[in-house]
């Protein structure tokens, strides 16, 4: 393939040229703010070579944030298409297929994963004790994996065509036949890219908290966020290689005439299905369980409680993971794999509503007689439970494979799943951040604001999605981009639109919010920002210092800071400095992520020379890694002296 | 379930790290052996995918040529016992490094290189035999597994080979240290991996060819 000049950048759409329009306007804007306040410096030295798991962990979070932005605009635009019938919004169905699949694509793979990632970055070393993660190079590696990943895969929709072929890009219409142009190989190796990451990541967390816990932090003492986090990243282990398989084997497919999922030369469409699946479902799992975990670490920090059943909290994590790889069939009930089959998956996929339902009843236990504090990051978790608790009752009806057939690709599954993925992943992700944004930027985000942004955002998504339910019992087919007036959609359909505005605004507020607690907001003086329970309210200043703790804490019970204040221990009157190890900067992955966007732009082409120079990069970086000599540097302990006394001067000041 | 009674094992490693093996002296060292062992977790997961598909479309010759008809067994069992030579000779490579005897250890090394790169001359040249009969990637579903399987090996014991060969390079400059023997013993345990995963091509892909049609 080998598009003329003039084919090579998308011309002709609107929505396009305001996105190109857009995409040119940021950048500049971007390299002239940065270069009239001299900041490329401090960029490169602060940020993209930084090994420091917090601020890893912001630009996760700051990343996720422009995606959901990009994802977000996408629904807008899906649901003014559907707001009456016939709507000429988007023109053609071309469009629509695109918009839905960028969609789709980027809130999962995009926003979900590498926003919880960034969470995880932030609190979990400081929650174990820990200084940073086991390979802070690699945990910077993964970050740029991720972040070129994302940006081939967005170029997609101003250079050379979107992908369309739905998030799940199906054989054989992801194939070269029915998706022509490069726009799925933009999906193929963006997501390649961005895996490689995920992977790198689930490595260096099970290793950092298998390895690295503060003396006395048994595994029965850990805090349910970082349980959540290792359950998740075996499950990155277990499920990610599989994607990068079932994404290979659609690339040589679609690159270079392989015949795995074609309908020719004995190719089986529906082993794409499967693969995809059998990863595609345990992903579900890795975008909610760090999100059950953020919930459970917000409802004991506001209702002042101990965790109520945290063994079986435990257990029913470690039972979602397991039976999240024995699923991935419901997915696709009617394609007939047979009553056997299908009444296996049934079974197993109503199974996990069991260990859920702990979970469930285990918040609220713990709720009751608690002092609750109605701060926003514990509001997030009381609206969690309620909604969450509604897309779930409709995933049981849908594991049903009997009333499946009834239910399958029409609204009433789009509405299960926003409700599980909203009301779980992101209804978590903004707790998470509001509860450690403190952690990561030294001040709370407004409360007033906080409060608007939580009612309108969570009234916003029942008005768009509930009626989405009836939409679908009436039939109405998902990834349709128009109807008509005789299928007597348009009276939800457009209060479904209504709400998705709601939605977007009350997005708007939240990052407002980011900005004007920036700027007016008082800043935290001590760590202790909420009256937490867990260790990473347990360093000395608010952001904590680089080296997170002068000493590791001992820990002596499950909620290790709290039991701390009970006994009037500070964990930050260290009698004797040591020195403390740290790791080095290295520009060596950013660099490598460089090639690895090169290289996958070329082959998106074709252009052999261009993925040849990219993987020939990515060989050079990996040698001059190999034979670097990096040790990592010490932090003297007369200098942790001096930060830490300059560090209590300073909350003498403001409190004085 | 509290587990208050149970000692962390943690506290019990009061012993000098010297008198651990050199490979996991350092604290970075024993993290990056477990780290690589997850990431060989994650390596199994991939090649079951591609087992898994393979056997999947085992049948799916379509109409194109048979494996029946075109594996060479006398290649594949040279193939086999070179590669499992050089399990063993790594394994020597990682005993002398035990012992402290660098150089010893550098030619077992070598001549796991020279194994492991007349394995990949013979999958090479096999690959090579079967394109000219017909049997590439695009031939049908059952040829793509198959090359995709096989090549996915090869592909890494070429990556190990040049692993190899770098550390080679940085233990001539360096000397035999907690660094360079860490990525030694990682290297090697990667190379045992390749020859697990080469025992279940040997059987699932060639020797089963014997007894189905």
């Amino acid at each position: 393939m080998d598009p003329a000049w003039d084919e090579f950048i998308i011309t002709g759409e609107p929505f396009i040229l305001a996105g190109q329009i857009a995409i040119l306007v940021t950048t500049i804007g971007i390299i002239f703010i940065l270069t009239y306040f001299k900041k490329w410096k401090w960029l490169w030295n602060e940020w993209i070579t930084t090994p420091d798991h917090r601020k890893i962990g912001i630009m996760y979070i700051i990343a996720s944030l422009l995606m959901m932005i990009r994802a977000g605009v996408d629904a807008m635009m899906m649901r003014t298409q559907l707001a009456a019938p016939n709507m000429p919004f988007l023109g053609e169905a071309q469009h629509y297929n695109e918009i839905f699949t960028t969609h789709g694509t980027i809130m999962i793979i995009f926003v979900a994963t590498p926003f919880l990632i960034g969470l995880m970055n932030v609190a979990v070393p400081l929650q174990i004790g820990a200084r940073d993660v086991a390979f802070p190079f690699v945990n910077n590696l993964s970050f740029w994996t991720f972040f070129w990943g994302a940006m081939l895969f967005n170029i997609s929709f101003v250079i050379g065509g979107a992908p369309d072929a739905g998030w799940s890009a199906y054989m054989p219409l992801a194939s070269n036949d029915l998706s022509m142009g490069p726009g799925q190989n933009f999906y193929l190796l963006g997501l390649q890219i961005s895996g490689i990451g995920t992977l790198a990541t689930g490595i260096n967390l099970v290793t950092t908290i298998i390895k690295m816990r503060a003396k006395g932090m048994t595994l029965m003492r850990m805090p349910m966020f970082t349980w959540t986090t290792l359950i998740t990243s075996l499950i990155i282990i277990g499920s990610f290689p599989i994607l990068t398989v079932a994404l290979a084997m659609q690339t040589f497919d679609r690159l270079w005439d392989a015949a795995f999922f074609t309908l020719q030369d004995g190719g089986m469409p529906m082993m794409w299905v499967n693969l995809f699946w059998l990863w595609g479902h345990p992903e579900v799992y890795i975008v909610i369980l760090p999100a059950f975990g953020i919930f459970s670490e917000i409802i004991t920090t506001f209702a002042r409680k101990r965790l109520f059943g945290y063994t079986s909290m435990v257990f029913a994590i470690a039972a979602i993971s397991g039976l999240s790889f024995l699923v991935w069939v419901h997915h696709f009930f009617t394609m007939g794999a047979g009553p056997m089959v299908n009444s296996f998956f049934s079974i197993s996929t109503m199974a996990i509503a069991v260990p859920t339902g702990v979970k469930i009843f285990n918040w609220l236990a713990t709720l009751h007689r608690g002092r609750i504090r109605f701060n926003v990051p514990m509001v997030w978790a009381l609206g969690f439970i309620p909604n969450f608790t509604i897309g779930g009752v409709t995933g049981v009806m849908l594991a049903m494979a009997a009333a499946d057939y009834q239910y399958h690709n029409t609204y009433f599954l789009v509405s299960h799943f926003h409700y599980v993925l909203i009301a779980g992943t992101i209804f978590g992700c903004f707790a998470g951040t509001i509860y450690w944004w403190p952690k990561m930027f030294g001040v709370k985000l407004n409360e007033r604001l906080g409060h608007w942004v939580f009612w309108l955002f969570m009234i916003g998504f029942n008005v768009t999605f509930f009626p989405q339910y009836f939409l679908g019992l009436d039939g109405m087919p998902r990834r349709i981009y128009t109807y008509f007036p005789e299928d007597g959609w348009f009276s939800l359909n457009f209060l479904s639109t209504v709400g998705a505005y709601m939605m977007g605004f009350a997005f708007v507020l939240l990052v407002y919010n980011m900005y004007y607690s920036y700027r007016y907001e008082k800043r935290e003086t001590s760590g202790d920002a909420w009256g937490g329970r867990t260790l990473e309210w347990a360093t000395s200043s608010a952001i904590p210092p680089h080296y997170n703790f002068a000493q590791i804490p001992e820990v002596k019970d499950q909620d290790a800071f709290w039991q701390m204040k009970q006994e009037g221990v500070d964990p930050n009157g260290v009698e004797e400095y040591q020195d403390v190890h740290m790791p080095n900067h290295s520009g060596n992955p950013f660099v490598m992520c460089v090639f690895m966007f090169i290289g996958g732009f070329g082959l998106v082409f074709h252009w052999w020379t261009i993925g040849i120079i990219g993987a020939l990069g990515i060989f050079a970086c990996m040698i001059q890694r190999s034979f670097s000599r990096d040790d990592g540097h010490i932090v003297s302990a007369e200098e942790v002296r001096k930060e830490e006394a300059e560090i209590r001067e300073g909350q003498a000041n403001e409190n004085g | 379930m509290r587990m208050d009674n149970k000692i962390d094992p943690k506290e019990l490693e009061d012993f000098p790290d010297e008198e651990r093996p050199l490979e996991y002296q350092t604290e970075t060292g024993s993290l990056n052996i477990f780290g690589f062992w997850m990431f060989l977790g994650a390596e199994i997961v991939l090649f079951s995918a591609l087992f898994g598909t393979y056997f999947v479309l085992i049948f799916r010759t379509d109409s194109s040529v048979l494996p029946t008809e075109l594996f060479d067994m006398g290649l594949v069992l040279a193939m086999t016992f070179t590669l499992l030579t050089s399990s063993f000779t790594s394994g020597l490579a990682i005993n002398e490094m035990r012992l402290g005897n660098a150089r010893r250890m550098m030619i077992w090394i070598g001549i796991t290189l020279v194994l492991g790169l007349g394995f990949l001359g013979m999958e090479i040249y096999e690959f090579v035999e079967f394109a000219s009969e017909g049997a590439t990637l695009a031939t049908s579903a059952f040829w793509s597994a198959f090359f995709l399987l096989l090549g996915t090996h090869g592909v890494h014991v070429a990556m190990g080979v040049a692993w190899f060969i770098i550390i080679l390079i940085q233990i001539k400059m360096r000397g035999l240290n907690p660094v360079t023997a860490n990525k030694t013993f990682i290297a090697s345990l990667y190379w045992h991996f390749l020859d697990v995963i080469w025992i279940f091509i040997f059987t699932g892909v060639y020797l089963l060819r014997l007894v189905i049609a």
